[in-house]
């Protein structure tokens, strides 16, 4: 079994460290014929943007090569792994202390409070960053309703606070599921023997936690690594603003390929290092025997906590809404025509839910062959998915692009390519819920399908799949939600005369027109908020039941 | 099983759907905003019949596109926000010469040479100043002035942009490349700003953010559609260089494409008054076709002065620009 799942993790600690949990009985069988063919299809897709981009790069010009080995590429490396760890730990801090407040405390409403925690997870960065750079400074719209003046939020701190409101519900969403399975019988004891509450949270919560809070922090990583869109905006220079700059500035797209390889190592960089951190702290009970009790907190803490989850959902939530309100209504004043974008949300919904199915669809025959027939080469198919998902986008576009152009014309800028890259690029997202959901299903209820005489097949219709629904349900509503936040792929890929709101809101506001893009992006929200209410109410499909 | 199938074939159904073309309808590649265009495409499909549909992105992706994809692009008409971009299909012998008529419509200094294509809209590259802190008078003669120590960090600039590359291009045919590359420094050197777009500089000049920019004359004029009380003034430079250059946004027909009537006549729609008024109006560039007056706000067009320099050149000098930017470290 494959313990090194960058997106989701399945092996939330919870409870008595014991061996893990069989996970099938047919371990030496490499398992049916269909599943592997299946498998194989879907590896030849998601590898596709990999082989084409390798081809590219082999073929770039001298001109490629020396922007690559210039002392600035290494410079820019250097600052954007730096950049992208501050991020990181700045989500942690948030995203671990809103879970423990949310999942562990007494604090009250803590559903609302949990929904709008979760909420920035649908809010584009691009569109917190232009909120943030229109909101601050001695004219912004803070200065502007408070009097008071508020200093320019750009560069490095503008681009931090972005990108740190953007990834942070990540690590929220998966380390709140972790703590809401811990098994309160642990602490107890400990405590019961004199450890502590710091011991405690230090020997014993910590070790469990970890796994979890790794895998919210290597999304929010890669998030950060290949985020283009806030930091430009904020001018904040990391690599992907140099792959843009020499993807938009030539006709010669070889310096663009070359650079988006350099990122690719970073990503690569990335998940090793978070490999690295997490040791082999995995523990398991698949059932925790009571839920834990909350924890009774103080007047002051209380209130210190409330002020945290207060200052993080007005930054987050409150402020991009209200400016974009504000803009909206300005806008509406002074005789703006702003028409609802029919066609862009048709686009957008058509593409993110084709995605989320397709992508559920192919999770299915990986999850069940990696977590019922483990191998060596059902663990490499996993792991193909993840280097897949840790992908810039824009570079996978240029890849797919430049692929399709030359050798499958008849699918070249169609819907179905742009679909697959969705789904190829969100996988992870999907099969992280999946494999969760079935390590659940006790491979006992297998046997004796199989044991009355149904096939593996016949098996996998009536009883595996449908077990599974739950964690391909909260799969498929991860995809769905990233989809529809997804810029530089659906760019470069669709369809002619093919629009969606993400497209619409960054066209708007660089034409400058900020009442249609706050239109756009007001419902793009809006569509997003039953997932991300389901989500945040139902954390445990996430990550396992 | 059976149910999950029947999915799947749903959803290759729908993928075909949508991806197969009409063969009726017009392609056309537009480096122009969805914003700005489609209201024209919508009033061309009413008054013609004819269905189009259009592949909206960058100009210099999107002529990258068009070689990519060489004699069989899908795409009729190409319609770009600079001359660089056109002219790179057009050295590829990939764009089809217009009628004449059509080439008449507007000055020929809009329009290639041959033929190739033709100017659609006039964008002036200007200088946008915070009127609460610099006073016109102050702003150097030519863009070379802002190198001078007075203005460190005063000066906003979009390396990455298409307009700033275009007049990049047209500064080394101007000044050559050493000049080129020396002004690039310079700016570099003096800590200027950069910003991704054009209209990130104008709104940072509108907030406060920076003194002043180069920018396109047309960004100020929505700001202050969007917002009338904002601070930014334009100021047009009074002597000929590379920084005062008008750069037309113009369109070509491929020559693959098998829809040339069709192609023509959108060219025709763009180039009629009503269009033309349109682009005055509603983006606030200078109409090409003479006769149609430019918003108010802005000086005549004729009144700015212009080097000669034949702008379907700029494509050759384009990939240069971008190797200079990033040898003077502003990329």
């Amino acid at each position: 079994m494959n313990q090194r799942d960058p997106v989701i993790e399945i092996e939330v600690p919870a409870g008595t460290p014991m061996a893990p949990p069989a996970t099938g009985t047919q371990k030496r069988s490499p398992g049916p014929w269909y599943l592997w063919v299946a498998a194989a299809c879907i590896v030849g897709v998601v590898a596709v943007p990999l082989v084409a981009l390798g081809i590219r790069a082999l073929e770039a010009s001298d001109a490629a090569w020396e922007t690559l080995l210039s002392w600035r590429t290494v410079r820019l490396l250097v600052r954007t792994l730096l950049f992208t760890a501050l991020v990181t730990a700045s989500s942690v801090v948030i995203g671990v202390g809103g879970a423990w407040l949310l999942a562990r405390t007494d604090i009250a409403l803590r559903r609302v409070w949990g929904v709008a925690f979760a909420l920035p997870l649908v809010i584009p960065s691009y569109v917190i960053a232009l909120v943030l750079i229109s909101a601050t400074g001695p004219r912004g719209l803070l200065a502007d309703a408070t009097g008071i003046a508020v200093p320019h939020l750009i560069g490095l701190p503008g681009a931090w606070l972005a990108l740190t409101l953007s990834t942070y519900p990540y690590v929220f969403l998966v380390t709140a599921a972790a703590m809401a399975r811990l098994d309160p019988a642990l602490e107890e004891a400990a405590r019961g023997l004199g450890a502590s509450p710091t011991r405690v949270f230090r020997t014993l919560v910590m070790p469990q936690l970890r796994p979890a809070i790794g895998a919210g922090a290597l999304l929010a990583a890669l998030y950060t690594l290949s985020d283009f869109g806030a930091v430009s905006l904020m001018r904040y220079d990391v690599f992907t603003r140099v792959i843009y700059a020499q993807y938009a500035g030539r006709l010669d797209r070889s310096p663009a390929i070359v650079l988006s390889i350099v990122l690719i190592v970073a990503a690569l960089v990335v998940i090793w290092a978070e490999q690295r951190t997490r040791g082999s702290g995995a523990f398991f009970s698949r059932k925790p025997a009571r839920p834990p009790a909350p924890y009774r907190l103080s007047a002051w803490q209380r209130a210190t906590g409330i002020g945290f989850l207060g200052i993080v959902v007005s930054i987050g939530v409150l402020l991009p809404i209200g400016v974009l309100a504000a803009w909206l209504v300005r806008g509406i004043g002074l005789g703006v025509d702003v028409g609802i974008p029919w066609q862009a949300i048709a686009g957008s919904v058509t593409g993110a839910s084709l995605a989320a199915i397709v992508a559920v669809a192919a999770a299915i025959p990986i999850v069940v062959l990696a977590v019922r027939f483990t191998s060596r080469a059902s663990s490499l198919l996993e792991r193909v998915v993840y280097v897949i998902f840790s992908l810039p986008h824009i570079t996978v576009a240029i890849a797919v692009l430049a692929f399709t152009v030359r050798y499958a014309r008849p699918v070249y800028q169609s819907l179905l390519v742009l679909v697959l890259v969705y789904a190829a690029m969100f996988l992870a997202q999907a099969t992280g819920p999946a494999k969760a959901s079935l390590l659940q299903i006790d491979p006992a209820l297998d046997d004796a399908s199989r044991g009355l005489g149904k096939g593996h097949a016949a098996t996998l219709a009536r009883i595996t799949i449908p077990l599974m629904s739950k964690g391909l349900l909260a799969g498929g509503l991860l995809v769905f939600v990233t989809t529809l936040k997804e810029l530089p792929a659906t760019l470069l890929l669709r369809p002619s005369g093919f629009t969606t709101l993400s497209i619409r809101i960054w066209s708007s506001a660089d034409e400058l027109l900020y009442t249609q893009a706050s239109a756009a992006a007001l419902i793009l929200i809006a569509v997003s908020v039953i997932p991300v209410y389901y989500l945040s109410i139902k954390p445990k499909d996430v990550v396992g039941s | 099983m059976r149910r999950f199938f029947a999915l799947l074939a749903a959803i290759a159904m729908v993928a075909a759907a949508c991806s197969s073309s009409d063969d009726a309808t017009l392609t056309v590649y537009s480096g122009r905003s969805e914003e700005l265009v489609q209201p024209l495409i919508d009033r061309f499909e009413e008054e013609t019949g004819i269905s189009v549909t259009v592949r909206y992105a960058g100009s210099a992706d999107l002529a990258a596109t068009i070689l990519e994809e060489g004699s069989s692009s899908p795409a009729d008409v190409f319609l770009a926000q600079d001359p660089a971009s056109l002219g790179s299909v057009a050295l590829a012998n990939l764009l089809r010469p217009l009628p004449e008529e059509t080439i008449a419509t507007v000055p020929d200094r809009f329009s290639d040479p041959d033929g190739l294509w033709v100017g659609i809209s006039g964008r002036a590259r200007v200088v946008v100043y915070d009127s609460g802190v610099v006073s016109e008078s102050e702003l150097p003669e030519t863009e070379d002035g802002f190198t001078q120590s007075d203005w460190r960090g005063r000066v906003g600039i979009a390396p990455t942009n298409g307009s700033f590359l275009a007049f990049v291009a047209a500064k080394i045919l101007l000044d050559g490349s050493d000049a080129t590359l020396a002004w690039l420094e310079g700016m570099a050197a003096n800590e200027s700003p950069t910003f991704p777009k054009n209209s990130a500089i104008v709104t940072a000049v509108n907030d406060g953010q920076v003194d002043t920019g180069l920018v396109n004359h047309y960004y100020l004029l929505r700001a202050l559609a969007e917002d009338p009380d904002v601070p930014g003034r334009n100021s047009f430079f009074d002597v000929a260089t590379a920084g005062s250059l008008v750069m037309p946004s113009g369109a070509g027909v491929l020559a693959s494409s098998e829809r040339t009537d069709a192609a023509e006549r959108f060219i025709e729609f763009l180039l009629a008054d009503a269009s033309q008024r349109y682009f005055s109006e509603e983006t606030f560039e200078y109409p090409l076709v003479p006769g149609i007056p430019a918003d108010d706000r802005l000086p005549a067009i004729e009144s700015i002065p212009t080097p000669d320099l034949d702008l379907s050149l700029l494509a050759t000098t384009l990939d240069e620009a971008t190797d200079l930017v990033a040898r003077a470290g502003l990329l």
